[in-house]
C-alpha cells in the first residue's frame, strides 16, 4: 500500500531469464539501457555458469534498487533457484512475474503467487 | 462484579453513559459498513483470482508459440542472434504504463502496455537472411508481453487486495469481539453505578422522612401534654378565683410560646 505512490515513474519491464527467452523477449522491444555513466541493463541473461548469488543481485537490483520497473519477468526454473527470496517477496510493486522458458514446461504448482490462490481456497 | 469485566475507565456518570451509547451506535455502523466493504472486495477478489488463474494457462501457451517462433528465426537466420540482440537493445520501445481502478476505496493499479514510435533497436536484424522471420516474431513476442502485463496487473491487484481484505477484516473482527463488547459493558457498569446511586438516594430521602415524621409526632406529643397541662391548670384556676389574675399571664405566655413553635 505506501508504494502506491511511486509506481507513476514505473514504465519498464526487466527479465531474468535464459538466453532464448531473453532474446525474444528483447524483440518484442523490452530492452532498455539507462544513460552512461550507469549504463543498466533491465535484463540478465542466465545460464549454467551463472552463480545463485548473481541471480540474486539482479533480482535485488530489479526489485528494490531501480525505481523505474514496474514489472519483473523470471524464467521459473531459475526462480526455483532462489525460491525462498520469490516465496519471501510480498510487495505489489514492482510485480514479480514468473514465465515458463523453452527447455522447462510451466508448473503451476511452484508459482509462488498460485500456491497462494491454491492455499486461499483450500485446495 | 461489573469491575472484573472489560470495560472502559469512565466515571459512572449520565453524561458518559451517553458518550457510549454515541459510540456503540457508531461502531455498530462502523461495523455493518466495514462488513459489507469486506465482502464487496472478497467478490472481487475471486473474480481476479479466477481470471488470474485462466491467465497463467493462456501465457504457457503463448509462450510456447512464442518459442517456437524464435526457433524458426534461429534457423532461418542461421546462427544464435542473442548475443547480438542484447548488444543492440539500447532504448525500451515496448513499456508500460500504470493506471488507477477503484474498488470500494481500494486504488488497484491495473498495467497498460504502449509501444514508443519511432525507436527500433533491431532495424539490422536479419538483414541478412530471416528478415520475415525477425519480424514475425518480434509481433508474435510482442503479443506474448501484452498477456504478460496484463497477467501482471491482475497479480498486481491480488497481491493488494490480499492485503487490503485482511486488514479491513481484521478491523471488522476487532470491532465486533473488542469493541462492541467493550462498550456494551461500560454502558452495563454505568447503569448500574447509577441505580446503585438512585436506590442510596431513595433511603436517604425514606431515612429524612422517616426523621421529619418521628419528631413532628414528638412535637404534637409534647403540644398535647402541655394542652392538657394548660386545661388542668384553668381548670384549678376556676377554683382558685383570687388567682386568675396571676395565672393568666402565664397563660398567655405559654400560648405566645406555642404560636412561636408552630410557625417554628
Amino acid at each position: 500500500m505506501a508504494s502506491q505512490a511511486d509506481y507513476k515513474d514505473r514504465q519498464f519491464l526487466a527479465v531474468i531469464g535464459d538466453e532464448d527467452s531473453v532474446t525474444g523477449l528483447l524483440l518484442a522491444g523490452i530492452g532498455h539501457v539507462t544513460s552512461p555513466p550507469d549504463n543498466q541493463k533491465n535484463f540478465l541473461v542466465v545460464d549454467n555458469k551463472t552463480e545463485n548469488s548473481a541471480i540474486e543481485a539482479a533480482f535485488e537490483r530489479f526489485t528494490t534498487e531501480r525505481k523505474d520497473i514496474g514489472i519483473v519477468l523470471i524464467n521459473q526454473h531459475i526462480a526455483d533457484r532462489i525460491r525462498y527470496r520469490i516465496d519471501t517477496y510480498t510487495q505489489a510493486f514492482p510485480t514479480v512475474l514468473e514465465i515458463p522458458s523453452k527447455d522447462h514446461p510451466y508448473d503451476p504448482e511452484k508459482d509462488s503467487v498460485l500456491r497462494r490462490v491454491r492455499r486461499l481456497f483450500g485446495e | 462484579m461489573s469491575g472484573a469485566a472489560d470495560r472502559e475507565a469512565v466515571f459512572p456518570t449520565r453524561q458518559s453513559l451517553g458518550i457510549m451509547k454515541a459510540k456503540l451506535k457508531g461502531a455498530e455502523t462502523g461495523h455493518s459498513l466495514l462488513k459489507r466493504k469486506s465482502e464487496a472486495l472478497t467478490k472481487r477478489f475471486r473474480e481476479i483470482t479466477r481470471r488470474i488463474d485462466e491467465a497463467k494457462r493462456k501465457m504457457g501457451r503463448v509462450m510456447q508459440i512464442a518459442s517456437l517462433s524464435l526457433a524458426e528465426v534461429t534457423y532461418a537466420v542461421g546462427g544464435n542472434i542473442g548475443y547480438q540482440i542484447q548488444e543492440s537493445a539500447k532504448s525500451a520501445r515496448f513499456r508500460i504504463r500504470a493506471k488507477q481502478e477503484n474498488v470500494s476505496g481500494v486504488l488497484l493499479p491495473a498495467f497498460e502496455s504502449y509501444q514508443t514510435e519511432g525507436n527500433n533497436d533491431f532495424a539490422m536484424t536479419g538483414l541478412g537472411k530471416g528478415g520475415q522471420q525477425v519480424q514475425r516474431c518480434r509481433e508474435t513476442y510482442a503479443r506474448a508481453v501484452e498477456a504478460l502485463v496484463e497477467l501482471a496487473s491482475l497479480q498486481t491487484a491480488f497481491v493488494i487486495l490480499d492485503e487490503v481484505i485482511k486488514v479491513v477484516n481484521r478491523r471488522v473482527n476487532a470491532i465486533e469481539h473488542v469493541i462492541i463488547p467493550r462498550t456494551e459493558n461500560t454502558i452495563k457498569y454505568i447503569n448500574s453505578e447509577l441505580d446503585e446511586l438512585d436506590r442510596e438516594e431513595f433511603y436517604r430521602l425514606k431515612k429524612v422522612a422517616g426523621k421529619k415524621q418521628r419528631d413532628t409526632a414528638e412535637q404534637d406529643a409534647e403540644m398535647k401534654a402541655r394542652k392538657e397541662a394548660q386545661a388542668a391548670a384553668a381548670a384549678v384556676g376556676e377554683n382558685q378565683a383570687p388567682d386568675t389574675a396571676a395565672d393568666d399571664a402565664p397563660a398567655d405566655l405559654l400560648a405566645a410560646e406555642e404560636d412561636e413553635d408552630v410557625i417554628f
